[in-house]
């Protein structure tokens, strides 16, 4: 679990703790839209409360509560959460060998399995900052994600339309940051110009949350064949997930 | 959906979620280890991520919309260009959103 900053912190782990702490604060705040959308989706305080908990994944979260609320099915709502849920998988193949836990340590840190803790956690030099920065970042995001749901959900429809506040292009620009150091390279330039291309292209033409996906999938095509020089018929399931 | 079709709905979808996130976790070490594998899922998270970027900031449900969220993330941008906190860059989108909206834009 994460170390506290103590006065005496080198610069480069206070910069992650630093880092970690304003990216649970502008995720958490955040959660406020998703407790006030998910009362009124139709969700008691209590099912937003729960669901936050126990899903624990922001989009997949959004998705549920956004079908729900349109009178989706069950099986609808559910699937499309654990379609955009798979991400989640993908960074715990990231994160596993870096944070080299097992048993119950292995069950919370994959719980604690996020866009934000693992794009905290990937962006750091060393193993040691980058475990520092995914507990400390998957901690304080659960703590205050979950807080400020429960107050999103209790405040309802008195908040009003959370775009008056900003919130939505908060989010856009949560994503920006996170995806900021990850564009070292000039395939992921590529790799991000192409999500973004595919993903306001279908935007229109498929139902919400698939364009996402399936930017995931060009992104795994580009990988494999990007990676034709590594060739190893053993890794052919890689592609597949 | 009633209450009980909800709970379900919720239980279900977190089941899923979660094993999901712990099937990630538990593949073996050499298959995630391999380079291809690693670059592909680090490639795959760049995409995500720029695909949710680009969704948060066009997309009203399935309608592509140019609103406030557009200038908020050029903000965003060049805050992030002059190496701003992650906080200050969140913010600051937010501010300009809000500000723009208070200004009529929609």
């Amino acid at each position: 679990m994460p170390r506290s900053a103590r006065p005496t912190t080198p610069p480069d782990e206070r910069a992650v703790v630093r880092q970690a702490l304003s990216v649970s604060v502008a995720t958490g705040l955040y959660g406020i839209s998703l407790g006030a959308l998910a009362v009124v989706a139709g969700l008691s305080v209590w099912q937003a409360v729960v669901l936050s908990l126990l899903m624990f994944s922001g989009g997949s979260q959004f998705a549920l509560v956004g079908i729900v609320g349109t009178g989706g099915s069950a099986a609808s709502a559910i699937a499309t959460a654990g379609l955009l849920g798979i991400r989640n998988g993908f960074y715990g193949v990231q994160l596993s060998p870096l944070l080299a836990v097992r048993s119950w340590r292995r069950v919370l840190a994959a719980h604690l399995t996020i866009d934000e803790s693992t794009a905290v956690a990937t962006a750091q030099p060393t193993v040691r900052l980058a475990r520092v920065g995914f507990w400390l970042t998957g901690a304080g995001v659960f703590v205050l994600w979950n807080a400020f749901v429960l107050a999103g959900a209790l405040a309802g429809n008195a908040l009003g339309d959370p775009k008056r506040y900003g919130l939505d292009a908060a989010a856009s620009a949560a994503f920006l940051a996170l995806l900021w150091p990850r564009l070292r390279t000039a395939l992921a330039r590529y790799v991000a110009a192409g999500a973004v291309v595919v993903a306001v292209i279908l935007t229109p033409a498929v139902p919400s949350g698939v364009p996402v996906l399936v930017a995931a999938v060009l992104a795994v095509v580009v990988g494999w064949w990007s990676g034709r020089s590594h060739a190893n018929p053993a890794t052919a399931e890689g592609g597949s997930r | 959906m009633s209450p009980t079709t909800i709970w379900i709905t919720v239980l279900a979808g977190s089941a899923v979620c979660l094993a999901l996130k712990l099937a990630g976790h538990v593949v073996p070490g050499s298959w995630a280890a391999h380079p291809r594998v690693a670059r592909t899922a680090a490639l795959v998270t760049v995409a995500l991520l720029a695909a949710l970027v680009a969704v948060q900031t066009v997309a009203s449900g399935r309608e592509l919309v140019v609103d406030a969220r557009l200038p908020a993330l050029g903000v965003a941008a060049v805050a992030l260009l002059l190496r701003a906190p992650f906080i200050v860059v969140v913010v600051l989108a937010a501010l300009t959103a809000a500000l723009l909206r208070a200004a009529g834009m929609p």
